[in-house]
């Protein structure tokens, strides 16, 4: 009764966030799309050129490169994020001192920066002066100090190391989460049935938390498609270019090569892919058991 | 007297494999006991490590090949970092400065906003409430070309609000959903009285959700914050004049030093700077934090 009495003043209340959303993302995309079809500079001067930005979006290796990148990267990490994070779970979902203790010191890290946390392995990882090199040697698993940041593929291994540590938590969190809202009946009964511990894990833990692992890996996936600070500071996107990702190229494009034009057509390429994905996302979260 | 032996011959394989499983799950704690120690102790490494850099001696943080354990205890390498450039408290004070703007935004919006999606229905909510998740679909990042334009001619490039609006963007969908939350979580009857008594909807958002939505603005307002003292990308497009620079994009100052040569102590000593909130927060707000995040995040 009081929904249907008063509920245009609903309105209102979400006016301000409608208008803050609207001046601040939905005009900001429309502008977007609008530079997306000039040659502007940041140094000034705007002509129509249609859609030659796109054209040329798509013939230019360094930022094919970068997709191509960014995509990989986001294939490598997102199921060890996922897997580590369900493991991790599995170890600390028992409420005890010991393993809530764990859980906390995971996910630590999540609260930390991005930024402060690769300029700290950014550190560990130095030839010259990094621990984690030193500890490497000293266990024998390697016979001299890695330079880490002269291959492509070891820029990603060095990045995917540290962001791991960093973001592990996250799912770990979501994953506990899940499990402790399980009904613990419906696990018992396995084990009286005699499932063994795996069979448990994969026939009803997994299955009951589907929902919060695929939203987990979404958000996660979206996460690491946007990656830039941990390249920018860890590699710049050395050696030699191979290490751009999306988001790095466009900020390249854009700010240091001053090509607003085209880093818009970039931009909007990357907003389609990232779409995909998040427009499931919100989908999936809106559908939420809780809401219905 | 048979009966009692045929009953004893039952129990028994029963008695002995509740010992068995017994025995299996001491050992199963115990396993799980190392592991934690063992995650523990990976997890909190790095940050160790980092923290013993920092009181090296400058010298010795940049020694090749690099010691563990710092042979003296020396607080050289934050003294550079707060003599650094401008000086940290000019990078701080920004860095709280917009965070304070952004936590200011984001319940300022979503407080309100939350209300009017957990306690109101009218036609087009849910088309309304897909276009303030659409800083979720449609990536910041991507937007920052035309925020930039936006802003250089508003006067908002280098400023504090510039760069809070842009976290207040990235923040809001997750503090809407978090207010909604809060808001829907409260009984209806407590609503009812007060309207049957004649209080307008603001009356009972103040006077009786406001108070019992604390925790969810105490929520809100610590994820603006710890989003706002850690986002990169906006601070170092918008704060390019050195005295805007926040602490993230000190820290990358701090790295590139003079002369090509890292200070790699004074580049630790920042580090765990940067961090200290940020683990404050967390470890004195942890039950909101967590909390929190499983609210926005997934329900």
């Amino acid at each position: 009764m009081i929904a249907t009495r008063k509920g245009r003043v609903g309105l209102l209340y979400m006016a301000p966030a409608l208008i803050f959303v609207i001046a601040f993302v939905i005009v900001p995309l429309v502008q977007l799309v609008q530079t997306s079809l000039t040659d502007a500079s940041l140094l000034g001067g705007s002509e129509f050129v249609g859609l030659a930005n796109y054209a040329r979006a798509f013939s230019d290796p360094t930022f094919m490169r970068a997709l191509w990148f960014t995509a990989r990267y986001t294939i490598i990490i997102t199921p060890i994020l996922m897997g580590l994070g369900f493991a991790l779970a599995l170890l600390t979902a028992p409420n005890r001192p010991l393993t809530q203790l764990t859980r906390g010191i995971v996910f630590l890290p999540v609260v930390i920066g991005l930024g402060s946390s690769s300029l700290l392995w950014f550190w560990l990882f130095d030839q010259q002066v990094g621990l984690l090199n030193k500890i490497l040697v000293d266990v024998h698993l390697l016979g001299q100090p890695m330079v880490w940041f002269t291959k492509a593929d070891l820029v990603m291994w060095a990045v995917i190391i540290s962001v791991t540590w960093k973001v592990v938590g996250f799912g770990m969190i979501l994953f506990v989460a899940a499990i402790q809202s399980i009904n613990t009946e419906i696990t018992e009964a396995a084990m009286i049935d005699g499932a063994g511990p795996w069979q448990r894990v994969w026939s009803i833990l997994v299955p009951l938390t589907a929902r919060t692992i695929l939203l987990a890996t979404l958000i996660s996936a979206i996460g690491s498609m946007l990656a830039f600070d941990q390249f920018y500071i860890m590699s710049g996107g050395g050696p030699r270019g191979q290490t751009f990702t999306a988001v790095y190229w466009i900020y390249q494009s854009s700010f240091i090569s001053f090509k607003l034009g085209y880093g818009a057509a970039l931009s909007l390429i990357l907003t389609a892919i990232i779409l995909c994905f998040s427009a499931l996302q919100v989908f999936l979260t809106n559908r939420s058991p809780n809401n219905d | 007297m048979t009966d009692a032996i045929a009953n004893a011959a039952e129990i028994a394989p029963a008695e002995h494999a509740a010992g068995r499983v017994a025995g299996e799950v001491r050992q199963v704690r115990y396993l799980v006991g190392a592991l934690c120690v063992a995650v523990i102790a990976v997890m909190l490494a790095p940050l160790a490590l980092s923290f013993l850099a920092s009181i090296k001696t400058p010298a010795e943080a940049s020694q090749s090949p690099p010691v563990y354990l710092p042979s003296q205890i020396s607080l050289e390498n934050y003294a550079k970092i707060f003599d650094f450039q401008a000086g940290l408290w000019t990078y701080a004070g920004n860095s709280l400065a917009v965070a304070a703007i952004t936590i200011l935004l984001c319940l300022v919006l979503a407080v309100p906003a939350g209300y009017g999606l957990a306690r109101f229905n009218f036609r087009g909510k849910e088309v309304l409430f897909l276009v303030l998740l659409a800083p979720l679909m449609i990536p910041y990042q991507a937007l920052l070309t035309p925020l930039y334009m936006m802003f250089a001619k508003a006067g908002l490039a280098n400023s504090h609000l510039g760069l809070a609006i842009i976290h207040a963007v990235l923040q809001l969908p997750f503090s809407i959903y978090l207010m909604r939350n809060s808001f829907e979580s409260i009984p209806r009857e407590l609503e009812e009285a007060a309207v049957m008594d004649g209080s307008s909807s603001f009356q009972v958002l103040r006077n009786i959700f406001g108070p019992l939505v604390v925790p969810g603005m105490v929520t809100v307002a610590l994820f603006a914050f710890i989003t706002s003292w850690n986002e990169f990308l906006a601070a170092l497009i918008f704060m390019n004049k050195e005295t805007a620079f926040t602490v993230p994009i000190m820290l990358v100052s701090v790295r590139t030093g003079r002369l090509g040569a890292i200070d790699w102590g004074a580049l630790q000593a920042g580090v765990m700077l940067s961090i200290i909130p940020c683990v404050l927060i967390y470890v004195l707000l942890q039950k909101y934090y967590v909390s929190g995040f499983l609210n926005g995040a997934v329900k």
